[in-house]
């Protein structure tokens, strides 16, 4: 295969990716590391390396858009990236210590994981007002825009909050991914924030957490050119018009392919994981 | 100095979205010519990935990207295209960090240059 025909299809595969992610919610990341290890048979950390570029180009053009429209809480968000990069920094040296298969058997599970928590509706719970030691001394309260005005919330269980993001962030490290699934729970489960500031707040710090350990892989020469350009142009072009065009599509049902593409790619990275034929 | 002089929270919103704008789009135009150069050179080799061997020493640190770009290799521009998207979330952060300087917040000041010397740690020296 040559590079041009090899970029050209990958191109295409990660703006699906970057497409589908956008209009689901659940980001392109988390199948560009399948899609390059299953069925283009590029070794692991080369599509790890790959992924990370793509996961901190999209994440950084939406929060462009999320940060101005005032629903990112930047305290909470800077607060938790020490733990995100310190979990980042973690896992990248681990990332050189754990065999490959190992790292498909855990990258499945993650899979799986995450369609099952696509699958399943997440019930809006009730937003927090009386502030606690260390909501109050971090200054983590915030407000956020509603139909009815400016709604103000208060944030709890800070340091369970920064526990959770340190493993999000080893995550995100060993198997290239904005482990944005992790970070929500982190936020909206555990800190009780409002949903939407958990999940503009989690796209916040996907770009930072992945930032950290793309500057290790780079020096570990795991970023290739011919496999990171056409991935991550292709995923920012998917992104960008996946949200131009959130409104309109079904996004029901694209979430059920969507998910359903997941698991198959779950199953897939389980059993060559097992075997260790990746 | 007094509070209107300083920095509200919206502005600062403002700024920060507006910087990671123009990071992602200069990021990405740089990537596209170094690609379209890549493909242009060397679009007839078949590479294989199927093995990790690393990457060539002008791939994998700022010092060598800077001397590739120098001998003018499509390979070196692709890269500095990933470094710059690398260094947009580190640039947020900078910035963050004089934006608390301004607002004169001392916790948050320390809070955010940990994560900058974290950041500029795993770019620059690249050892975890």
């Amino acid at each position: 295969m040559t590079t041009t025909f090899l970029a050209l299809i990958i191109a295409g595969g990660a703006f699906g990716a970057g497409l589908l992610g956008a209009l689901t919610g659940l980001g392109g990341g988390i199948v560009i590391v399948p899609m390059l290890t299953l069925i283009f048979h590029v070794d692991l950390r080369y599509a790890v390396g790959a992924s990370l570029v793509s996961v901190i180009a999209t994440s950084s053009g939406a929060a462009a858009a999320y940060v101005r429209e005032g629903y990112t809480n930047v305290r909470v968000g800077i607060f938790l990236e020490v733990a995100t990069t310190l979990g980042a920094l973690t896992g990248a040296v681990l990332a050189g210590l754990i065999p490959t298969g190992a790292l498909g058997v855990l990258f499945g599970l993650v899979l799986l994981f995450t369609a099952y928590k696509s699958l399943r509706s997440r019930p809006d719970h009730e937003i927090v007002t009386t502030t606690d030691w260390w909501s109050a001394h971090l200054r983590l309260d915030s407000t956020y825009p509603t139909p009815n005005g400016m709604q103000h919330y208060s944030v709890r269980r800070a340091p369970a909050g920064f526990a959770l993001m340190f493993v999000a962030g080893i995550i995100s490290a060993l198997l290239g991914i904005g482990s944005g699934i992790i970070k929500v729970i982190a936020m909206d489960q555990t800190m009780r924030l409002p949903f939407k500031v958990s999940t503009t707040t989690s796209n916040f710090m996907i770009g930072v957490t992945a930032a950290a350990s793309a500057g290790v892989y780079l020096h570990r020469g795991q970023i290739d050119p011919i496999l990171a350009f056409p991935v991550m142009l292709g995923v920012l072009g998917g992104a960008l018009i996946g949200a131009r065009i959130l409104g309109t599509a079904n996004t029901t049902r694209l979430r059920q392919l969507f998910t359903g593409v997941v698991i198959v790619m779950a199953l897939e990275m389980l059993y060559k994981g097992a075997t260790g034929s990746i | 100095m007094s509070d209107q002089r300083r920095l509200s929270d919206h502005e600062m919103d403002q700024l920060i979205g507006r910087l990671l704008q123009l990071g992602v789009l200069l990021a990405a135009l740089v990537t596209l010519v170094g690609g379209v150069m890549l493909l242009a050179h060397h679009g007839s080799a078949t590479p294989s990935f199927t093995t990790f061997r690393g990457e060539p020493d002008h791939l994998t640190s700022l010092g060598g990207i800077v001397r590739g770009l120098r001998e003018l290799r499509s390979d070196a521009v692709v890269q500095l295209g990933i470094v710059l998207l690398i260094a947009t979330p580190i640039a947020r952060v900078a910035f963050t960090l004089v934006a608390f300087m301004v607002q004169r917040d001392r916790t948050y000041v320390l809070i955010t240059l940990v994560v900058l010397v974290l950041l500029l740690y795993g770019l620059i020296y690249g050892r975890a």
